[in-house]
């Protein structure tokens, strides 16, 4: 897309002239002279909502102060964004704030992650001028991925506004007004019983500890601690481009096998890859798309399923796709699968003691472990406990672990080598890219001359075009941030309607944007440039690994040879397919 | 929480007014007054239908819906015994009626006896300040209204 030319404002903050594109708002301006306008409700993925009143700003001349987050910049604006006045201000914002806010920092989830909490300390709060008034209400524990904790919320409005417009799901709401104003789901229902799909997006974006990730570090240490359990562990692609940021290091470094060894000092005893189940993925994902297009079995576009939060807003709000989702379980769940079943046999290991657990940038992955029967096709449950990257930055912590100075190890065998294909199922574009490289062989033969298929990368919300394998075009789209996907998807329904063609043949969907290198469960304070950051990670991963293409991965090539036979043959159906179903927008 | 939905019917009335206000601007505070018109309240299960016809979020229409005091999320009783929390009957003790009124009929603030007979909320001024305290039931209005009275006006309904 072509960008418009943008114009250029000129003004002034505090004095120093700034050059800043219009339509931009103060917080960006006084960003171009290094200076810091503190924030509470203001997102960057999001629109300006005004509420938390921390971000005024002076206009000099004018006796008014502006919300820096909402006001547009101007020509010849000239604004003061600290002086004394200010400082006593903000400083009256946050007591107010903690007039209603626990100040039970130490037992609560982001102790030395809260942004409230930070502006305590930087505004030196050392007493609470205003009397206390806690809201008493219980938490919500009913989903299996997210807890919310109403007691801490300060309404800032950053979780309504991911869930309803990026997310697009409108699992919560404010209900209430006034002080009396609760986030919750329609009609106070519990979250589970809401359209909720998971994803986690509100507790990445909550800035205090009112929406977290249910923390389940301690069934780690337990399995761990148990003689009788052989605890083996696999680690998902965009994992390893993130958690160095828990540890200060920049976001995009690559921490693969830092992550190996450090897992074994925790007390694993087998470290795999959900990055050679996303290899796995492709072989079979790939398989039913080529099978698709060439035999005409099977509804078209074939859709992606690997995201347990898009296939839970599908089943919800567009179950008429059921029929084009790809039936490949997502490659955690393959991955467990294969645990169990091949890792089993092969290293003589009785199943039943096998404990399974996936470490995940994600907190529905907490969810689609136990989404159906399917998930037990080893007879057993495939995958016993979800950490997120999250959890797993404090388990390491606090098992003192020097994660910065540790050696790097390699992965176990045979279910831990990776080609770089699997590596980039953590963003978006990365699945299709990973499918074009190796449907190319399946279809022609012959390998993708250039394995880089630029065409599908980017950041764009709603990505469209044309691949050309030798001749045969494959019209594709790619979706990220849920709302995204209702595009596309109406361009389907109405093909289907109008009785012509579909628009598209493959289409990939990640629920969130960016793909999982910023889902739910990975380090706070994800931006667009802490994403591209991280993309970036994944493709040097990508492009430094030997072997580029899934179908090229040895431990791929000896898993079909020893035990599946061929992608989509019985035992791979068994074990690596599933099945969807539709589900109410509410439960009850 | 609200229970499970079970099936609603609307009247000719309310489905003809859905949809000539269903793709106008401003039609859910319109449809959500008509159907408390109708019931008296929302029940969900009339929410839901809205959701589904107008094309609206349900979590936006509770938004509303708790947003506005004039909407009831709870269905009222036979009789609603609304108690002015005004500032002339606020002066004027009402709290006392509140407090008889819910002694007598075991009946806390915005709920609604077992037997679905009577229901109790506190009200804003009702515009009869020289009457304080004042209480209505139905339609019908009781004026400085004293602790004694009430078991004889409740009786009058019961």
């Amino acid at each position: 897309m072509r960008r418009n030319q943008l114009s250029i404002v000129h003004m002034k903050v505090n004095g120093m002239p700034v050059e800043v594109e219009a339509g931009s708002n103060i917080l960006a301006a006084a960003k171009k002279v290094n200076v810091n306008i503190p924030t509470l409700c203001y997102h960057p993925d999001l629109p300006a909502w005004a509420a938390c009143g921390l971000c005024v700003v002076k206009q000099e001349n004018s006796p008014k102060l502006l919300r820096a987050c909402a006001t547009p910049v101007q020509e010849n604006l000239s604004i003061i964004t600290h002086d004394a006045e200010l400082y006593q201000i903000r400083k009256t914002v946050l007591e107010l704030i903690l007039s209603s806010h626990p100040s039970t920092c130490l037992t609560c989830g982001r102790n030395g992650t809260c942004e409230l909490q930070r502006f305590a300390a930087e505004f030196g709060i050392r007493e609470q001028p205003y009397e206390v008034r806690l809201v008493d209400l219980p938490k919500d524990t009913s989903t299996t991925s997210i807890v919310l904790d109403p007691s801490k919320c300060i309404k800032c409005g950053r979780c309504v506004q991911v869930c309803q417009n990026m997310q697009g799901v409108y699992a919560l709401e404010f209900i209430g007004r006034g002080d009396q104003t609760v986030i919750s789901p329609a009609a106070s229902l519990p979250l589970n019983d809401s359209p909720c799909i998971k994803c986690g997006q509100c507790s990445a974006h909550c800035p205090v500890g009112a929406i977290f990730e249910k923390d389940e570090t301690q069934s780690f240490v337990k399995a761990v601690s148990d003689p009788d359990k052989h605890v083996v562990v696999q680690v998902a692609p965009a994992v390893r481009v993130a958690l160095g940021e828990a540890f200060n290091l920049p976001a995009g470094t690559i921490t693969t096998n830092k992550i190996y060894s450090a897992l074994r000092r925790l007390g694993a005893d087998k470290v795999f890859d959900t990055n050679f189940s996303a290899d796995l993925t492709i072989m079979e994902e790939g398989t039913e798309l080529v099978r698709r297009l060439t035999t005409g079995s099977g509804a078209i576009p074939q859709i992606t399923s690997c995201c347990p939060a898009w296939t839970d807003y599908m089943e919800k709000y567009y179950p008429d796709m059921i029929p084009n989702f790809s039936t490949a379980k997502s490659p955690m769940m393959m991955q467990g699968a294969v645990t169990k079943t091949y890792y089993a046999e092969k290293a003589q290991i009785d199943p039943a003691k096998i404990y399974s657990v996936a470490i995940m940038p994600c907190t529905a992955k907490k969810f689609e472990k136990s989404r159906d029967d399917n998930m037990r096709s080893s007879g057993f449950a495939d995958v016993d406990l979800v950490l997120t990257t999250r959890e797993f930055a404090r388990l390491i912590k606090a098992s003192g672990i020097d994660f910065l100075e540790i050696e790097g190890e390699e992965a176990d065998s045979p279910i831990g080598m990776y080609a770089g294909a699997g590596t980039i199922f953590g963003n978006t574009g990365g699945v299709m890219e990973a499918a074009i490289r190796t449907a190319y062989h399946l279809i022609t033969g012959e390998e993708l001359p250039n394995v880089n298929v630029e065409a599908v990368r980017g950041m764009e919300g709603v990505r469209s075009g044309e691949v050309d394998i030798k001749g045969t075009k494959v019209k594709v789209a790619i979706a990220h941030g849920m709302a995204n996907v209702a595009t596309i998807l109406e361009e389907i329904r109405e093909a289907r309607v109008m009785g012509k063609e579909p628009p598209y043949q493959f289409i990939e969907v990640m629920a969130c944007r960016g793909g999982c290198v910023a889902g739910g469960g990975q380090p706070y304070s994800t931006t667009d440039d802490i994403r591209n950051k991280r993309i970036a990670g994944l493709y040097s991963d990508d492009e430094r690994s030997t072997y580029r293409c899934s179908h090229q991965n040895p431990e791929i090539i000896q898993i079909y040879d020893e035990f599946l036979g061929e992608p989509l043959s019985e035992k791979a159906h068994h074990l690596l397919h599933t099945t969807y179903q539709e589900r109410k927008i509410y439960k009850h | 929480m609200s229970e499970l939905k079970e099936d609603i019917v609307f009247s000719d009335g309310l489905n003809a007014f859905i949809e000539e206000w269903k793709k106008k601007p401003g039609n859910l505070i319109m449809i959500l007054h008509k159907i408390q018109e109708e019931f008296g309240y929302v029940p969900r299960a009339a929410a839901e239908v809205v959701a589904k016809r107008v094309g609206t979020p349900l979590a936006t229409i509770y938004g509303v819906l708790s947003f506005y005091h004039f909407f009831k999320l709870t269905k009222p009783g036979k009789h609603n015994i609304q108690v002015c929390m005004g500032t002339a009957c606020y002066l004027k003790n009402s709290e006392m009626l509140i407090e008889e009124i819910g002694h007598l009929l075991g009946l806390p603030l915005n709920e609604i006896t077992e037997d679905g007979k009577f229901s109790l909320e506190a009200v804003r001024c009702v515009g009869c300040c020289g009457l304080a305290p004042v209480m209505t039931i139905g339609g019908e209005v009781f004026g400085k209204v004293t602790k004694d009275q009430i078991p004889g006006i409740i009786a009058k309904f019961s």
